[in-house]
């Protein structure tokens, strides 16, 4: 794998804590790799399961999850929901056969952008060794196959 | 899983929407970073084919020429889409917002994506942060075209207010909207009002008696015809959204009938059980189990520490209720809820002292006569435990030297990073009531001398010429341990004096430690209660430190006085006021427009498996059993698009946070627009 590999990742950010975390990184001039490119929802609990399986097909070697912590959502509970369907997603890439660690679930409070920062630092650095995402090939009866040995290096 | 595959319009062919794309320099703070004129023209050219019409860059676009260059070009180009490049929209949304309104456009139909924040000031390659920039503009321009214009929902504002906390923050906000002529309710959880500031004699910096300035206060709000002051209560349940909250509150049993009870004080003083009164008194001094906390107490009832009372323990006693002249004593009150609605809430729960305890060397708790700065507040109050003299542990000898510790706990990485900005006049204030009731020599240990506010340093330098002794340095121990002459028996201060460069010990017969602000240790809990958040430091977060201090993230949730940070009296006060300010503001304005980001359901669609039902936290979804279809009550639904999210039909569209938006906007991202469109010019 290429030296030079730059990720491209999408993060998802709700709108009472993690983006605000974001605003607060950038207020204080924190600085992370430019390789994360956010989308405001209002909540971790928005995130539809099909966001992080499209951004992934159209090109993303990574997504980012981000919300607020547990018991601090600012529509009470969901969050955990996005946690659930974290885990779940996590499971449906390794069935297909794609790295799981190209999905992560980051809680950042809005006085947290230091930890925003810090976790998409080294999630960048995660991705850079984890290489590009190879959408394994589909065989004869259209089912994927596992991903190449590549993970496990 | 739901997803609506996305109508792109086929290269060549003419886009739907007209769209304007707007990049913003910000002085230098995005244009050092980010080369704007490259991301203007790139997006003019290469998002040609989703719909920009016209590309361009200004060095404030927040600024009314930039806004007018928006307008402009609405009126004249016929834009129906507006993207602008620059801050947070958590900071501009609503100015580009408005800007398109005026212009006749739907404030809806207009983006702001940060490349501020989110890019120039993050990023330091210029190179990968221009591209980035694009990226997000790209991201902006394909959601946009997937917004539908929306009006915002106006909701009415309930008139009442709710205070919670009654130090002097929370009395100022309350007097100030109940004088304007509307209903408070001020809730206190102590069984009096007056908070900290009670608990002083003089303040500093004019020296007048706390109990003087503030007892007037607390009479008003307690008779004040517009304010329902409910003591010894708490709030336990808040619901609903600015204009129309619901809170649930406690009102803890009194076991004393206030409509019976004169406030006459037999009761207390005819209780046989003395406890140490650890909140008003800070520990030095006792109270009964049935008890007020201080004779001006507003108001005026007292209350039965249930674990202190011997017939709420054993069964046996009954003398207050035997001598009560009135039978006011009533052993079978039960705690009560009450619910309230209000439109507003004012936050106002002070702060906490920190436990000087946690810092072992300095020997509070261990050396007697080490005090805390609340401790000394009561030592030296006329109504304290010794009169308002001050005397040592022993309660009888006066102290011939003090040392005054400023900073304990505060501006130290071990506790709390921050300045608790009131110690160092508070210190000060500490040694000229020393001096002047004692005679007793001063020192006062200091890091950095604060005194910013109006008449402070003129006191310090009044301080400094009655001869207290101002020395540079961090305390590093306060010790009994005695290694030289005239050191036995006294308390050592071990210091570096760092303007004379050399290590000294200075033995003193009284030490007071001027102890941090600390935030309330339930803070986290209140806040959450609210649906605040809190800072690293565990302060509760303002909407903006400087331009919008007394308001919060939630819409109609203020905060003034000590919860969001330390403040002297003066800063305290201001902000009870703004608070109040603020409040009646949203009073007289009767209804408040509100984002329309609401879920609803296409009855058409719905499978009625149910799945939703159970998922939202508000109970907006009902289920009409006799269609077999699900439906959202717009008014209880917040828009956290949890239920868009979940349903396996597909049937829930939120707006403002659409599938189509989203899915747009991570396809712009990914630049997937562009990649289209070069796959089709090469075929
Ligand atoms: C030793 C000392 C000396 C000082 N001397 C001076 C001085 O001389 N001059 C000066 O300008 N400043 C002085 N200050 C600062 C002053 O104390 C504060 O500025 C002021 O008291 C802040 O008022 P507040 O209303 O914000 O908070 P507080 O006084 O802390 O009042 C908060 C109130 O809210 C109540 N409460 C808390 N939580 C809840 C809840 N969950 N539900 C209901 N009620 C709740 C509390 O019981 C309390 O009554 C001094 C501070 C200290 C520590
Ligand atoms: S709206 Fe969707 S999730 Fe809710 S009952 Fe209908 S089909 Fe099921
Ligand atoms: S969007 Fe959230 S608040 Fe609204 S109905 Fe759905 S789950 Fe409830
Ligand atoms: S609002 Fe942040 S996770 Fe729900």
């Amino acid at each position: 794998m290429s030296d030079h590999f730059e990720p491209v990742i999408i993060g998802f950010t709700c709108n009472w804590c993690s983006y605000r975390a974001a605003d607060l990184a950038g207020t204080a001039r924190m600085k992370y790799p430019p390789n994360v490119r956010l989308i405001r929802l209002m909540c971790s609990g928005r995130l539809d399961p099909t966001f992080v399986i499209k951004a992934l097909a159209g090109g993303a070697d990574a997504v980012l999850i981000t919300g607020c912590h547990p018991g601090e959502c600012h529509y009470i509970e969901q969050n955990y929901k996005a946690l659930r369907r974290h885990l779940l997603l996590r499971k449906t890439l390794a069935g297909l056969g794609i790295e799981p660690q190209r999905v992560k679930l980051v809680w950042a409070s809005a006085a947290e952008g230091a930890k925003l920062t810090h976790e998409i630092t080294q999630f960048v650095d995660e991705i850079r060794g984890l290489g590009p995402l190879h959408w394994p090939q589909s065989d004869a009866n259209g089912h994927s196959q596992p991903a190449e040995t590549e993970v496990t290096a | 899983m739901s997803s609506q595959p996305i109508p792109l319009h086929l290269p060549g062919e003419e886009p739907a929407e007209k769209i304007g794309v707007y990049v913003c320099h910000c002085g230098t703070n995005i244009a050092a970073t980010v080369d704007v004129a490259e991301v203007r023209d790139w997006a003019g050219q290469r998002l040609e084919d989703s719909g920009v019409v016209v590309s361009r860059d200004y060095k404030f676009m927040c600024s009314s020429l930039g806004q007018e260059l928006i307008e402009k070009d609405i009126k004249d180009l016929g834009l129906t889409r507006v993207v602008v490049a620059a801050c947070s929209p958590h900071l501009h949304e609503g100015t580009f917002r408005g800007a398109c309104k005026r212009a006749g456009l739907n404030p809806y139909l207009c983006e702001l994506v940060s490349i501020r924040e989110q890019v120039s000031w993050v990023h330091t390659d210029r190179h990968a942060a221009t591209d980035k920039a694009k990226a997000v503009v790209s991201g902006g321009v394909e959601r946009v075209v997937r917004n539908t214009p929306l009006e915002p929902l106006r909701v009415p504002i309930h008139p009442a207010t709710l205070v919670v906390g009654g130090g002097i923050a929370g009395i100022q906000a309350a007097l100030e909207i109940a004088n304007a002529g509307f209903p408070v309710y001020l809730v206190e959880r102590e069984p009096s009002i007056g908070g900290h500031m009670a608990q002083f004699d003089k303040t500093f910096p004019t020296l007048d008696c706390a109990a003087c300035i503030l007892t007037p206060r607390m009479v008003e709000a307690g008779g004040h015809p517009n304010i329902t002051l409910l003591t010894w209560s708490e709030v336990v349940d808040v619901k609903g959204y600015v204009g129309n909250f619901v809170a649930t509150i406690k009102k803890k049993a009194r076991y004393v009938n206030t409509e019976l009870c004169t406030g006459c004080g037999i009761c207390q003083e005819k209780c046989p059980k003395k406890i140490v009164d650890e909140v008003y008194e800070a520990g030095l001094g006792y109270r009964k189990a049935v008890y007020t906390p201080f004779p001006q107490a507003v108001p005026k009832y007292p209350v039965i520490d249930v674990p202190n009372c011997t017939f709420f323990q054993k069964g046996t006693c009954r003398a207050c209720e035997k001598l009560c002249p009135t039978n006011a004593i009533d052993f079978t009150q039960k705690d009560e809820l009450l619910t309230v609605e209000v439109g507003n809430i004012i936050l106002a729960t002070g702060y906490d002292l920190f436990d000087a305890r946690r810092i072992p060397q300095y020997g509070y708790g261990r050396l007697a006569n080490v005090f805390t700065s609340l401790e000394f507040e009561r030592l030296t109050n006329a109504a304290g435990p010794t009169n308002g003299d001050i005397v040592l542990r022993d309660g009888k000898t006066k102290p011939q030297s003090v040392a005054v510790i400023h900073c304990v706990g505060s501006r130290d990485r071990n506790y709390n990073n921050y300045c608790s900005a009131i110690c160092c006049m508070q210190s000060v204030k500490f040694a000229h009531l020393v001096k002047e009731r004692t005679g007793a020599q001063v020192y006062n240990f200091y890091i950095d001398m604060r005194t910013t506010a109006k008449a402070y340093d003129e006191f310090y330098q009044r301080v400094l010429e009655e001869g207290t002794l101002f020395v540079r340095g961090r305390v590093a121990e306060v010790t009994d341990a005695a290694r030289l002459p005239g050191e036995a028996g006294k308390l050592i201060i071990q210091v570096e004096d760092t303007l004379a460069g050399k290590q000294r010990r200075i033995p003193v017969d009284m030490v007071i430690l001027s102890a941090a602000l600390e935030p309330r240790r339930d803070a986290k809990q209140t806040a959450h209660l609210f649906g605040l958040s809190c800072s690293a430091d565990g302060w509760m977060i303002e909407k903006h430190v400087k331009l919008d201090p007394v308001a919060t993230m939630t819409e109609g949730i203020f905060a003034a006085g000590c919860v969001t940070g330390p403040k002297d009296i003066p800063n305290t006060v201001a902000q009870g006021a703004a608070a109040a300010a603020r409040v009646l503001g949203m009073i007289q304005r009767r209804e408040i427009e509100l984002e329309p980001i609401k879920a609803s359901v296409n009855q058409e669609q719905c499978s009625g498996c149910r799945i939703c039902n159970n998922l939202c936290p508000f109970n907006a979804i009902l289920f009409h059993e006799d269609r077999m279809v699900s439906e959202i009550n717009p008014a209880l639904c917040q828009g956290c698009g949890t239920c868009v999210a979940a349903c396996p039909a597909g049937a829930i569209s939120g707006t403002g946070f659409s599938n189509e938006q989203i899915l747009s906007q991570i396809d712009g991202l990914l630049m997937l627009n562009v990649a289209r469109q070069s796959a089709a010019v090469a075929a």
